[in-house]
């Protein structure tokens, strides 16, 4: 193995407590409608697991209740936007996307309209509502349509941050965050710069390209790792789409070796665009960390997380696994 | 005081462009195209308050969606004739690398085109969108929309129908085509859509009915759905047309729902519509 080099950058990295992305996301929100009086909201029924009370409170006339018709919550976005307004949908994840799709496809994504999607409760650790409300393929059909932006981020701060830099970018987006408290470790208060990847930790040995949930399981692995002399290089993907290619190509340069790692179905998400983008110009053993082509069910966050194979050790497995491919 | 013979006119020639852009591009939806002419030509040539220099906000004017984007052939004709864009460039429908897509986009830049239709049941969602963000910019002027009966039988419709009521979008005219025609026959065979008045007024909407193939009607049924707005409820004006109206082989049947005429077919409608605005040029 090679020198550690990223011990410090990674003792750095500490959880400040626990708070979930979508009270990130709430939080956002009310601070670009504060910013932004062309922002507008809307949501289907499902104001308190969105977490958008204050911006309701505060902006109560910007606010558009259409409830449990998400297919309509799309084409009134799309109609908000065409007059200048900034809209925020807001659902479970696992309905604004499949449910919805052909109403994206057609009046946003085909129209280039200026909508923000804003989903919640993604992936397995939505918990115990179980499998119909656990979606693991909203990455994959989201990045599919030409012109979205499809971010994941990885906590609360970040999630927040997003949420307001969205405000700025012209196009239609797909924002994704998940349920339950998790850590923050991201600063305060941060500049959100779409598709730009984040280095979280430099290593030599693999890089290891995260998003969403997964970069804090990723960050508990490398800590593991550096036990052990493996150094990983360590950047937060939180834009899949679209992807930072220059900084994948620069870490993949050095290290010659990827794990990826996602809160998502192993087909369609975050690793199969670096694996295309590595294939066309640097071809390299990859790992995914993934769910191996299954639907979730009922059970804790953490639990299912472990149970499907997206826990910390699994990264640190992917990783032992792609060093032995090198 | 609506100059009903000259809306006749251009009426007129609407369906020459009609029959002669889908006749050129060998497919498109003439029936229902035909059918709603007399509709478009009353809402843009003389009660709808619009610019043709096209702004997509929309600002201080009234708007217009067309949600069955199928019948995108009377929609560019209307455009075209009312200055959204150069009449000859109707040459171009369905066309490779042409503005005039089969079914209405925005991508490629049309004038008059606010968001892409033709996979059914979205506009009226689309419309509500923008009445409601008309309120909150104090912009007094109406949305409009335009869907057929058969699309009705999109659930999401109803989610739309439903919200407009209960939130009150009083700037809102739908209009449908109520020709009792689809794809596959007519309606009531296919999928019947019931007591249509009654199932809009029982959800929260105005309701008025009327000939859409009778110009002087639709002219007054129209400002008279203007007349109803402003008044906490969305209004609809639901429009007896029959499909292909203007060209009697095409008439009482729902056979040209989908189907271009040939050459023949062509010369044959083309005699029975009168030119008066001049046909556009068109060569191979």
């Amino acid at each position: 193995m090679t020198t550690i080099t990223n011990k410090s950058m990674l003792d750095n990295i500490v959880s400040t407590g626990k708070k979930s992305t979508r009270d990130g996301y709430g939080a956002g929100l009310h601070e670009v409608g504060k910013q932004n009086p062309e922002v507008v909201a809307l949501c289907a029924d499902l104001i308190g697991s969105l977490k958008i009370q204050e911006f309701i409170k505060e902006f109560p006339e910007r606010f558009f209740q259409v409830g449990v018709a998400e297919a309509n919550m799309m084409g009134i976005a799309a109609g908000l936007s065409i007059a200048g307004k900034i809209p925020y949908t807001g659902t479970f994840a696992n309905f604004s996307t499949g449910r919805v799709y052909d109403q994206i496809r057609q009046s946003i994504a085909y129209s280039n309209k200026n909508v923000k999607i804003c989903a919640s409760h993604a992936g397995l650790s939505l918990g115990e509502d179980g499998a119909t409300h656990q979606i693991l393929e909203d990455i994959g059909l989201m990045k599919m349509l030409p012109g979205f932006t499809v971010i994941n981020p990885c906590d609360y701060n970040q999630t927040k941050a997003a949420t307001i830099a969205i405000a700025e970018h012209y196009g239609p987006v797909y924002l994704r965050f998940g349920r339950p408290g998790w850590p923050v470790f991201t600063p305060e208060n941060q500049k959100f710069e779409i598709g730009k990847a984040l280095m979280m930790s430099e290593g030599t040995d693999v890089s290891i390209f995260a998003t969403g949930h997964l970069v804090w399981n990723a960050v508990e692995a490398a800590k593991e790792l550096v036990k052990e002399g493996i150094s990983c290089e360590l950047i937060n993907i939180h834009t899949i789409k679209p992807l930072d290619e220059e900084a994948i190509l620069e870490s993949v340069g050095k290290t010659k070796c990827v794990v990826t790692a996602e809160e998502h179905q192993r087909n369609g998400g975050l690793g199969d665009s670096i694996a295309q983008l590595l294939a066309r110009k640097m071809p390299s053993p990859i790992e995914y960390v993934a769910v191996n082509d299954s639907f979730g069910e009922s059970g804790p966050p953490m639990e299912l997380l472990d149970k499907y194979g997206l826990g910390s050790s699994d990264v640190v497995k992917a990783v032992k696994n792609v060093l032995k491919r090198k | 005081m609506a100059d009903i013979q000259k809306l006749q006119q251009i009426a007129s020639q609407v369906r020459r462009d009609i029959i002669r852009q889908t006749h050129y591009a060998t497919c498109g939806h003439p029936g229902a195209s035909l059918g709603c002419a007399d509709f478009l030509t009353a809402l843009y040539f003389d009660v709808m308050e619009h610019d043709p220099s096209f702004n997509m906000k929309g600002e201080g004017e009234d708007v217009f969606f067309l949600s069955n984007g199928h019948i995108s052939p009377l929609w560019y004709s209307i455009l075209s004739r009312s200055g959204y864009f150069d009449v000859n460039e109707l040459a171009t429908f369905r066309k490779i690398n042409s503005r005039l897509q089969g079914h209405p986009a925005i991508d490629e830049g049309l004038p008059g085109v606010r968001v892409a239709s033709g996979s059914l049941g979205q506009g009226l969602s689309v419309a509500i969108g923008t009445a409601l963000a008309k309120k909150l910019n104090n912009d007094d002027k109406l949305v409009y929309v335009l869907t057929g009966d058969g699309e009705l039988q999109e659930g999401q419709n109803w989610e739309a129908i439903m919200f407009a009521a209960h939130r009150k979008v009083d700037n809102l005219i739908a209009t449908v085509d109520w020709n009792g025609q689809q794809i596959d026959g007519p309606s009531d065979e296919v999928m019947s859509l019931g007591d249509l008045p009654a199932k809009w007024a029982s959800f929260g909407w105005e309701v008025i009915q009327m000939n859409g193939n009778d110009m002087e009607e639709v002219v007054s049924t129209i400002y008279k759905a203007k007349g109803l707005t402003g008044n906490g409820k969305p209004v609809v004006i639901l429009m007896k047309t029959e499909m292909g109206f203007g060209v009697d082989f095409m008439q009482g049947t729902h056979k040209w729902h989908g189907v271009a005429p040939n050459a023949e077919q062509t010369e044959t409608a083309l005699a029975q519509l009168e030119e008066t605005l001049g046909d556009y040029v068109y060569s191979d």
